[in-house]
Parts: C-alpha cells; structure tokens; sequence
C-alpha cells in the first residue's frame, strides 16, 4: 500500500460490492416470480436488472423477488418501489425492457410510462 | 465485479460453529445450486451477530431479515421459499411468536436500543477478507494518521474523545498513550490484552472473531502515536477461530503493505506478532501479559514503575484491551465530538455486554454508557425466562461485584457502578434471579481466584483461600457470626496488601453480596437455612402426610431409595440418606413434597 489513493480504490470496488447490505437504497426493484411470472419468462427479466446494475456499478437498487399479484396475463411484472413507497408497476418485461427501465428510472429518475401497467391494459 | 441480489450471511462465531453453523454453509451451496440460482446469491461466513441464545443465526440481504435456530432440514425452505419465491419464512425469525413480527433484524427489541461501534463490523462483513473490511472505510482511520497527522494530534484526539480503557479499570487511554510517547527510548512496544478470562465473558473472542483486522489498524494507529514499530497480541490458546482469523488478517494486512515496512509510503513500519496464553487468568493482568510474553512464568510484578515507562522487555510499553483499539479507528475517521455524543459525561462511548445467566436473549449487546440495567435486562435481554423475579446482576466477574433489584435504574458507566460497589469489569453481565443464592455466587467466584491466583504474594494466595474456607463453612451450615467478621476483615487486607489486580478485587463478590444481601448470610449462620434453597448442606425435604396420596411415584424417582411407605398410604423420607437431588418435589403430582 503505497498511497490512501490505492485504498480507496479498493475500498469504492468492493463497496459496490457488499452495499447491499447497508439499508440505505433508493429503489427496491421486485421482480414477480410465481410460477406465472418464471413461465412468462420473470427469471431472465431479473438476471438482466442484476446485470445492468452491475454493469453500471449502480448500488442504490436492490433487487428482490415476491409472489403472484393476481394479474398473471401481464407477467412478467416488475414494481419499482422508492424510499418513500411509491410504487411503479411494470407488466410484460423483457430483459431489453429492464435495461431501460435502469437506465432511465433507476439512474435519472424517470418513469418509462409506456411499460406501466396503465399503459399497457388501456 | 460480480453483483449478486442477495447475500445469504451465515454466523461463523464460536457460539453458531458450536450450534452446527458450518455445516450449514454447504447446505445452503447444495441448495442454491439445486434451485439453479448460484450465479444470483453470495454466501458469507460473518463473525457473531450477538443474538448468541437463538443460534445458529442466518441473516440475508437486501431485507435484512434474521433467521433464529435454523437447522438443515429449514435450508431447502428458505431458498424455494425466501430466495425463490421472495417470502420471508416467518417461522425461523427472531420472537416468531409475536402477533406482529418483524422481519428486519434491526426493528427488533434486540437490537433497537443497541448502539454499535466496537461491534460495527460484527455479523456485517466476512472477517477474513481484507477488501470487505476496506469497504467499511477499513484502514482509512491508518492512512488519515499516516498522511496527515502527527502523533501529538492523534493522542490529543483520543484524549478529546474522552474514551476509557474497556477492559475494565477505565484508565483514559489517550492519557496511557501519552506517558508513552513522553518516554524516550531506542525501542517501545504496542501490546493488545486478547487474553479474556472472566467467567461468562466473551465480548473480544467476538470482536477478533468478527472484525480481525480493527484491532490490527487500531494498535498500528497507536504504534505511530507512541513512537513504536512492533506490536503483540496476547490472545488466548482457547480460542482457535480468533487465532486462525487474526492470523489471516496478518497475512493479509502484510501482503496489502497495511503492516510491514513504510506503509502508506511513509516511513513508518510496523509489524504484529501473535502470543497465544496457557489459559493462565492473571495473564490477564498488564504486568503478568508482559512477562509471559518475555517467555516466563506468567506473574505479575510491582507498579510502578508502570509498562509506558517500563513494561515489555523494560521498554516503555502501552496495553490496551481488545474492545478499546475497536473504538480507536472510528474516532479518527468520525473524531472526537462524534464520540463525545455517545454515552454520558465521564464514560464517553459505547459498552459491549456478554449477557448471560437467567435471561431470555443470552449474547451480546453493544449499548451507549448511561443505558440503565433495566433496559438492557428487560427491553434487551428479553426479561427472565419462566416468570421468576430479577434478583441481581454481576458485573466485572471474579473482580465486580452485584448490582441488587432496588438498583436496576442504575445507569451502566464507570463511575456509577464503583459507587455502587460493583464495576464495568471487561463486560460480563451475569442476570440473577430469585433461586439463586448470593452467598453461593461469592463462594462460585471466591473457588474461581483460588485457583487462578499465581501464588506469588500471599494475601492473594493465603488470603483467598482462607476466604473461600469460610464461605464454605457457612454454606455447610456450620457459620457463626464472628465469620462474617471475619470476611471483613480478611477483604480489607487483601485489597490492601495484594500485589495485582487479581488479589486487590478478589474480595469485591463478597462486600457486595454482604453489603446488599446481608440477611441472607445471617439467615446461612444464624437460621441454618438458605433462602434460596440451593445450599444443599441447609436443605431439608419433607412429606406432608395431609396431603399423601400414598401413589409412590416420589420412592419409584428417588436415586438414592430413601422414601419408603405404603401404597395409600403417606409415604416417608430418611433424611440421613437423603441427597437433596428434589426429584421427588419435582414429580409430586400433589404438591406434598416440601422443600425447607
């Protein structure tokens, strides 16, 4: 160890790392995946928002996976929850989806409407 | 890099290895595998969690939810459910029977009120990977003394900080590090007290466990403050898993360059070398570390002169207790008006308990200086199991003293508990409820120095024993009053004249028992009867012929065929045979069995 650089360094690489078990994220991202959701093909959708987050050395994001919300025609569906509950319903994603919806919802903040549930049964 | 979505942390303290936590481990492997989601889930060995009582301990992230007494059979269900499906498995959480539980550990009564600075890392990161510690702003603490400061502001940040020695005494630790640094010597010494021999306490086994490479940073910060470029740390032979981690951090921390020669390209070097103990109590005591370290018999010897003016090989020398460099990088990397904060006015901080005895949640907890016993016996200790009363709590082992009912809003710092007659001691916290005997509790830690004491001065080596002889004579019945004289007076030549700490508060189980539980050594003496009942030697079993219904399940239990009668009629027991087991109170189905 030659420099506090070479430290922080290590420390900012495996940060990213562990973060996910700090409290503290910005969005829960929560992957459906009943037997509805893995058949509409949930589990590749998921793998893709682990991925895009990783790529993107993003740890304000957590993804986390849960049941059947009943509307098994739209699967697979994903919810973006934020810090303060607000929940955004995403239906029939794919993984091209999931990277979209990182890159415009988890990184700037922005809602990707044409994929929300209300969107999509209108 | 590899994100994962879920870590899956496992408790690899020696409470949860004990329990079957490895084990576990490969498990949870198979399984994941099974289910086909190896590639999405991180499994991490961790250090101690605290909740000791309810392992073994699984945490997983991101919900943070804690799995209590999961065994091999549960693994399969939490990862098709929990990890799979993304429900939580409600039964294996901690307080499951709650109406409302919840699932994130740090919501729970345990935890809410605990304040965790030694124990930050405990149960967070894998105690054997370097960078993980790093994350957690690991050996920044090092590089902000190296590249910024000089040993001057560091001691004077750790005086304004206004920490105190954990290991019992509460000296101010910047004060110790500031007699050594005045010493001018070619050559000065940084030991670290691993040698943690109090009955019931294991606060730093957890600490080395969990968070190796803390005391590692935190004794080369103090090597810089004091002018020293080797450090020692005396760690018992007991504890393999804390030997085998902080002999991986070592390695770690030399291949990263954080120990060895110009770290931080600087010119200062330090190097730590391990000293395992015989298991020796008083090589807990500062002079008697020093000299086992030397090679010799571990025996203490006169202060002063004191180890920063001549400790370890006559070098000037600084000691400090495992829990204590826990403390130290934090109060470098958040300073010393963070620190301040916490706790009260004269103990600044945080203090680690190992909670034990008669309470529900058995561990460890970390809370801020000022909490009361009542909050940690009631709010985090989860009360008394079975309904029964609190009676008392030892703190300071063979060295503290008890801490009766009627003081349970005591505030737990240094200078309340000496003004009660007890003290902080290294942590233990042994809960006391209405069966237990507080003459016995003296005599169990009175029996604990005899054996420990070196032998080296005689109030220690004569006194003690002549202490516990008397004990024991009350005990057995066979006390007077001019014992209780007795005790006085042989304590207070012993806390004179005694050469070390171990003599000097040997006595100090027996003045507080005497000074808050007098009556209960009169009723020993002059009543021949223990209160409690668990006095063997004063107990009398008896049955009341009323209440007989002559059914012979006490004489059928009785191991030692002391209870003779007739079928319906009342039954009998031969006190000179009777061994005072209780079995048969315990299995009267009529309550006509007495215990007096």
């Amino acid at each position: 160890m030659k420099s506090l650089e070479e430290l922080k360094a290590i420390r900012e690489k495996t940060k990213a790392e562990i973060s996910l078990r700090d409290d503290k994220h910005d969005y829960r991202i929560v992957v459906g995946m009943a037997t509805c959701g893995i058949a509409a093909g949930a589990r590749p959708v998921m793998h893709a928002f682990v991925e895009e987050l990783s790529k993107r050395k993003l740890t304000n994001a957590a993804v986390t996976m849960t049941g059947c919300m009943g509307m098994c025609r739209l699967e697979p569906i994903v919810e973006v929850i934020d810090q303060e509950g607000n929940k955004v319903t995403y239906v029939k994603m794919t993984p091209e989806k999931a990277v979209r919806v990182v890159t415009d919802h988890i990184v700037n903040g922005k809602i990707v409407t044409e994929y929300t549930v209300g969107a999509v049964t209108d | 890099m590899q994100i994962y979505r879920a870590h899956v942390l496992i408790c690899g303290g020696t409470g949860c290895t004990s329990s079957g936590s490895i084990g576990l481990m490969d498990e949870f492997e198979k399984c994941i595998k099974e289910a086909n989601i190896e590639n999405e889930i991180k499994i991490v060995k961790t250090g101690c969690f605290g909740l000791c009582a309810e392992g073994p301990i699984v945490v997983i992230y991101p919900e943070g939810c804690m799995y209590c007494r999961v065994t091999k059979e549960d693994i399969m269900e939490i990862v098709e459910e929990h990890l799979v499906k993304g429900r939580i498995v409600k039964r294996l959480l901690e307080g499951a029977d709650a109406p409302e539980v919840d699932t994130d550990a740090e919501q729970t009564d345990f935890f809410k009120k605990q304040f965790r600075i030694a124990l930050r890392n405990c149960g967070k990161i894998n105690p054997e990977s370097i960078e993980e510690y790093i994350a957690e702003d690991g050996y920044m603490a090092l590089g902000k003394v190296l590249t910024e400061m000089t040993p001057e502001d560091v001691i004077q940040t750790i005086l304004d900080s206004g920490l105190r020695g954990r290991g019992g005494a509460g000296f101010p630790t910047g004060r110790k590090w500031e007699f050594a640094r005045r010493s001018v010597s070619d050559q000065k010494y940084v030991c670290c007290n691993a040698d943690e021999g109090d009955p019931g306490a294991f606060m730093d086994r957890s600490i080395l466990e969990g968070d190796p490479h803390v005391v590692l940073e935190a004794m080369a910060i103090a090597g810089y403050a004091i002018g020293a470029n080797k450090g020692y740390i005396y760690v018992r032979a007991e504890y393999p898993i804390a030997v085998q981690r902080l002999k991986t951090a070592i390695k770690q921390a030399k291949e990263y360059g954080l120990l060895g020669d110009n770290i931080f390209g600087t010119d200062f070097s330090f190097d730590i070398e391990l000293v395992l103990g015989a298991g020796a109590f008083v090589c807990g005591e500062e002079t008697a570390l020093m000299t086992s370290i030397e090679g010799m018999r571990g025996e203490p010897r006169p202060r002063p002169p004191f180890p920063a003016v001549k400790g370890l090989w006559q070098k000037p020398t600084i000691l400090n207790n495992v829990e204590t460099y826990a403390n130290i990088p934090v109060i470098i990397n958040k300073g010393p008006e963070w620190f301040k904060q916490i706790g009260t006015e004269k103990s600044r901080g945080t203090k680690v308990f190992a909670v034990g005895g008669k309470i529900k949640n058995t561990g460890l907890v970390e809370i801020p200086m000022g909490t009361t016993l009542r909050e940690v016996v009631y709010e985090i200790g989860g009360g008394i199991p079975g309904g029964k009363k609190f009676k008392a709590a030892q703190t300071g082992g063979p060295s503290g003293g008890c801490i009766p009912a009627s003081l349970i809003d005591t505030p737990i710092d240094y200078d309340s508990l000496i003004k009660i007659g007890s003290m902080m001691g290294s942590g233990g916290l042994i809960v006391m409820d209405e069966d237990t005997c507080m003459v016995d509790i003296a005599k169990f830690f009175l029996e604990f120095t005899v054996e420990e004491s070196c032998g080296k001065c005689p109030p220690c080596r004569i006194g003690t024993k002549r202490m516990y002889d008397i004990l024991e004579k009350i005990t057995n019945g066979n006390g007077e009053l001019s014992d209780i004289d007795d005790l006085y007076e042989l304590a207070e030549g012993i806390q004179s004249s005694a050469l070390c700490g171990l003599g000097q508060t040997a006595p100090n189980p027996i003045l507080s028992t005497l000074q808050y539980f007098k009556d209960e050594y009169i009723a020993h003496v002059v009543e021949k009867r223990c209160p409690a009942g668990v006095c063997k030697s004063l107990l009398r079993y008896r049955i009341i012929a009323d209440k007989c219904r002559g059914c012979s399940l006490c004489a059928r239990h009785c191991p030692a065929n002391c209870i003779s009668g007739e079928i319906k009629k009342p039954y009998v027991i031969d006190e000179s045979k009777c061994i005072k087991c209780g079995v048969c109170m315990e299995k009267c189905k009529f309550d006509a069995v007495v215990r007096e």
